[in-house]
């Protein structure tokens, strides 16, 4: 029988209830934020990343909906002790597979937390004289979305700026 | 039964309260209500009231009784100004398009405000594409209609006007005998709607007093069965059919009658007007016990819409700042209140309510935002209960947004 998948299978319900590595990180060693509040979706990723190249540690901060904060929570899990070029292949597939599937209406949310993953790596290497082979010059699919619906954030908020809103 | 959700169904286990707020969206339905309906499906009046049968005359006579009992309570002249219609969305859809399609040889423009429900919002979009002109009239910080723009609107090509007499998301209770004069004055030929679902047992609304031409009520908004609803038609407007085929005892609706939902209307109908002051005062007791603990015990809040007598006894609209609200009400289901937010994200659009971006709130105020209603049927200990949750809630969801900005 089909039928239109409920958002909330019980994975991501305890995910969300009780989410892993949720909070700032003090001394991390890259930030990415991704998202914009207008949506109503904005995740911030803090990663420790060591000598090595190696995830230590991963965090995160959501302001989204509830796949929103399970999936930024399972990524965090999936991407600690990997390393950096092992972290850059996780896609929105699969961490949307491991949180034991979505809705298509709430895929964007998985893809946001793997945006801010990719974008936190990418932010690492920029500080380093040189980057990796496997890190691709062109956006992510991921990054990519993530930028899409930065723009229609700002779109919509000057759009409502332009209609003279009190 | 539940087989798919059982898992959702056991994360809510061991709850010792339950409090169902989400009166905009459906409503529960009294026992008494219930009771009402039960024989009508398969003890008599099952037949169709057209028909010259035992079970049929009984339907007839259950419908007519039905609709004197809500006419009395609406104030009609007669009864045949009571049509029944499936639900709210389905009324306003026969009453936009019905009067729309009625007077298109008389002028073209339509106009309502910014922030009518959906149900209205959406057949203008579409009669915008059959070339109707529509205008949407704003409104101020706490929802009210501008009137002098209005004024400045509505002309001889104006047909229809169509405002809410209550705001089904912020409970500002409008103008509308103010704004139908204006109406009027300018051009007494238009006719003029108003969705009264909110209104319908939550303020004195008498449509004689009124005057209106057409007005909006739904059952489950008083607690009557979800599904059925009525498009009251003044007595000489003329109004077009959208749908056709048999016709029955509703000239505007054709199709079989579904007897127990109006008898299910009619019965909740009389028990909102049985103490129908007793009953609002009760409501605003605990609206205002819902808004004043939750303002009082939480930073960083902000009530939508009107305080006081301008606003309807049972809504309570309050946003929540740094707290994202689908999260927020699945956090709440898990603790058994149950409520809806005006968030994109609990929307398939990415866009939050069109009412709080109206009344000039931020997207994320508008993100944060939380609905809900109370009924005659609520409780104090109900209202106590929602207060020791929503903290709680509030402070569990803000912990996941941290340092996340808010713009
Ligand atoms: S974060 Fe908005 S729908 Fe998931």
């Amino acid at each position: 029988m089909s039928r239109v998948p409920l958002p909330y299978n019980p994975k991501i319900l305890e995910l969300f209830r009780h989410p892993k590595n949720l909070g700032k990180m003090k001394d991390a060693t890259v930030t990415a934020v991704a998202g914009n509040p207008t949506c109503g979706d904005m995740i911030i990723f803090y990663l420790k990343i060591n000598d090595e190249d190696v995830i230590e540690r991963a965090s995160f901060e959501s302001y989204g909906c509830a796949a929103n904060i399970a999936t930024s929570s399972i990524v965090t899990e999936m991407i600690k002790d990997m390393k950096l070029e092992d972290a850059w292949k996780i896609s929105w597939k699969k961490v949307i597979e491991a949180v034991g599937g979505l809705p298509s209406v709430k895929f964007h949310c998985g893809i946001l937390a793997v945006g801010a993953l990719k974008r936190a790596i990418r932010a690492y290497y920029q500080n380093k004289e040189s980057s990796p082979s496997w890190l691709s010059e062109e956006l992510t699919f991921e990054e990519k979305q993530a930028l899409e619906e930065e723009e229609l954030a700002k779109m919509i908020s000057k759009r409502m700026k332009k209609e003279g809103r009190k | 039964m539940f087989e798919h959700v059982k898992d959702l169904l056991k994360a809510h286990e061991g709850l010792k309260h339950e409090v169902y707020l989400d009166i905009e969206n459906s409503s529960m339905v009294p026992k008494e209500v219930v009771e009402a309906m039960l024989p009508y499906f398969s003890q008599y009046a099952y037949g169709n009231p057209t028909l010259t049968h035992k079970p049929g005359w009984e339907a007839f006579e259950a419908i007519m009784e039905s609709s004197q009992k809500i006419a009395k309570f609406l104030g009609c002249k007669v009864i045949e100004e009571v049509n029944f219609a499936p639900g709210e969305t389905e009324v306003n859809n026969l009453a936009l398009m019905g009067a729309a399609f009625t007077m298109k040889g008389k002028g073209k423009k339509i106009v309502v405000s910014e922030i009518e429900p959906l149900s209205v919002l959406h057949v203008t979009d579409l009669l915008s594409k059959y070339g109707f002109t529509v205008v949407k009239i704003p409104v101020d910080g706490e929802g009210f209609i501008n009137l002098e723009k209005l004024a400045d609107v509505v002309d001889k090509e104006t047909i229809l006007v169509s405002l809410s007499a209550v705001n089904h998301e912020i409970g500002t209770i409008e103008p509308i005998k103010e704004a139908l004069e204006i109406v009027k004055d300018e051009n007494p030929e238009a006719i003029f709607h108003t969705d009264a679902s909110d209104a319908y047992g939550k303020i004195p609304f008498n449509v004689q007093d009124l005057n209106v031409d057409l007005a909006t009520l739904s059952s489950y908004k008083i607690l009557g069965p979800r599904g059925i609803g009525v498009l009251y038609v003044k007595e000489g407007v003329k109004i077009n059919r959208i749908l056709e085929g048999q016709i029955g005892t509703q000239k505007l609706w054709p199709g079989v009658e579904n007897t127990p939902l109006i008898v299910g209307f009619a019965k909740a109908s009389e028990l909102a007007f049985k103490d129908f002051e007793g009953n609002v005062r009760h409501m605003q007791r605990l609206r205002d016990k819902l808004i004043d603990g939750i303002t009082g015990k939480i930073v960083d809040v902000r009530l939508n819409g009107p305080k006081g007598d301008k606003r309807a006894p049972d809504n309570v609209n309050i946003s929540f700042l740094r707290c994202e609200g689908e999260a927020l009400t699945i956090e709440l289901s898990l603790n058994g209140v149950y409520v809806s937010s005006g968030s994109a994200c609990t929307r398939r659009l990415l866009q939050p309510s069109h009412v709080l971006v109206a009344i000039g709130r931020k997207f994320s105020e508008a993100h944060g935002s939380i609905l809900m209603k109370v009924t005659r049927c609520h409780t104090e200990e109900d209202i106590n209960y929602v207060l020791e949750v929503i903290p709680k809630a509030v402070e569990r969801i803000r912990g996941i947004t941290g340092s996340v900005e808010m713009k």
